[in-house]
């Protein structure tokens, strides 16, 4: 406990649990949406292309990785977004190419044009996270909060059309509601929170903190705003817990947050189960 | 002038025609039916009356009042609605949504809109019900309720009695005829059920190989309607 005390006097340390606090509310806002419009692949595939793009930075010696790994991960947002609609490849598949395209050609760039004589290493930290989360910048911290302001301000903003685009898509054009525009907003902001969280828990591991919280929500919650509430404040405490935990045992970061978040739906849906057969 | 009236209207998909050449016109507390098989274009002319496809000729006029965006649409449910975390209230809000435009949250007004319209279909004690929880009949009530906030005159319902109970079916058509023969409200159904059209409506279109719109009564004279009772 002492140990932890002392940890938490660190700037890094409380860089990490800002950023790691910031991503996880905003995760878990956008992910009842994505699991309820059965789009949870989007994030999946982003993340993978966010790993690719994240490769392709390192070779090019960027000195900020973000300058690549947004613009690309928003722009396969939007190019998913449109090819689901002409429906040429099916939706689901085009994802997978994507998806695992962008995962081969990452580690083949890595392999190719190693930057430190630990590929693995490098490799297996940007696909779990690791330390990243611990070696973030003022600057880092910065471009998070801003980056997360505007992507809850605009979940507030759009909260009653989110709703409407989600639950019935036909219903809201025909009332008039532009659902092309607010699919579209719904996947920029998934694709620069998945850009966001590539430091915190990997690419691989993103899809856990968009699902999990939503899904353990959707348990025990039978509103649209009490589930979003619900979802949000258990992804906060989740990940803050898994972070806790990860310095004070020095386990990995991003896999100990995911263990926090299954563990949570694991309590939630045996509250569920038991609430449903009337024993709460 | 015709709330709606519908000119040569030729409908299909990637330039194959299912439907050509189809002219009829909806007044005011109207009660219309459209019949036809599956595969007929009853959907795609739905789609094509709410704007949400394109004909591929003809036109399309509103009139008397009406707004394209002012159409109460019950569509037919989907994968995704059945297993909803969404409560009664929040859902037949959302039918105030073509009203409050870019305003980020509902009025008062839209409020107590919602709140009557759940009253006036049996709904009040629901309202804090979780929609995937309710039997299907309510669950067309509470779409029901929430057409009704998008519109004052004009409903379009797509097979709203398909997977009911012959019950519940009965009820939801004697709630329809009311809110057409008491509040006004003028009423486009898609339907499968023949018999049940000619009970109800008042006119009736029927697609497919030949196309006959007119009223009740012409529709039973015809052979067409007499082969069909």
């Amino acid at each position: 406990m002492n140990q932890l005390s002392l940890y938490l006097r660190f700037p890094f340390v409380q860089y990490a649990l800002i950023v790691g606090t910031l991503i996880a509310l905003c995760s878990s806002l956008l992910g009842v949406t994505l699991v309820l419009k059965r789009f949870s692949f989007i994030g999946d595939g982003l993340s993978h292309v966010a790993f690719g793009a994240m490769a392709a930075a390192g070779v090019m010696r960027l000195s900020d990785n973000m300058a690549l790994v947004l613009p690309v991960t928003v722009l396969c947002a939007v190019l998913l977004l449109r090819v689901g609609q002409n429906a040429k490849i099916q939706g689901d598949a085009s994802i997978a190419m994507l998806s695992v395209g962008a995962l081969a050609l990452g580690y083949l760039l890595m392999n190719l044009f190693p930057t430190s004589s630990n590929v693995s290493g490098d490799v297996c930290s940007t696909l779990f996270g690791s330390t990243s989360i611990l070696t973030l910048s003022a600057r880092d911290v910065w471009l998070c909060s801003v980056l997360s302001v505007l992507s809850v301000g605009a979940f507030v903003f759009f909260y009653h059309k989110i709703f409407a685009v989600t639950f019935d898509e036909a219903f809201a054009r025909a009332a008039g509601t532009n659902a092309g525009l607010y699919n579209l907003l719904i996947a920029v902001m998934i694709a620069v929170i998945i850009a966001l969280a590539m430091n915190l828990v990997g690419s691989l591991l993103i899809s856990a903190l968009v699902v999990f919280p939503a899904l353990s929500a959707m348990r025990i919650f039978r509103s649209f705003r009490a589930v979003t509430i619900c979802s949000a404040c258990l992804s906060v405490c989740c990940t803050l817990a898994g972070m806790l935990i990860a310095i004070a045992a020095a386990t990995p970061v991003g896999a100990t947050i995911v263990a926090a978040d299954i563990a949570a739906f694991a309590v939630f849906s045996a509250v569920g189960a038991l609430r449903e057969r009337n024993f709460l | 002038m015709a709330q709606l009236s519908c000119e040569k209207l030729s409908l299909g998909y990637e330039g194959h025609e299912i439907v050509g050449d189809l002219t009829f016109s909806v007044n005011a507390g109207d009660y219309l039916c459209i019949v036809g098989e599956n595969g007929s274009g009853k959907s795609t002319l739905m789609k094509t009356i709410l704007g949400l496809r394109a004909p591929m000729g003809g036109e399309i006029r509103v009139g008397d009042g009406l707004r394209r965006n002012e159409i109460g649409y019950l569509p037919q449910q989907t994968a995704v609605q059945r297993d909803f975390p969404a409560s009664v209230r929040e859902i037949v809000l959302s039918g105030c949504q073509g009203r409050a435009g870019l305003r980020p949250f509902y009025s008062r007004d839209e409020k107590k809109l919602a709140a009557d319209n759940m009253e006036k279909l049996g709904l009040t004690a629901l309202s804090g019900r979780c929609y995937r929880d309710l039997s299907g009949g309510q669950q067309q009530r509470v779409l029901l309720a929430r057409a009704l906030c998008a519109t004052r005159k004009l409903l379009l319902l797509d097979e709203p009695v398909s997977g009911l109970d012959p019950k519940v079916t009965a009820e939801l058509y004697l709630l329809i005829e009311r809110l057409n023969a008491d509040d006004g409200i003028t009423v486009i159904m898609i339907s499968h059920d023949v018999s049940a059209a000619l009970r109800y409506a008042s006119h009736i279109l029927h697609i497919g190989q030949r196309v006959f719109f007119g009223t009740r009564d012409e529709y039973l004279k015809s052979a067409k309607g007499g082969a069909a009772t």
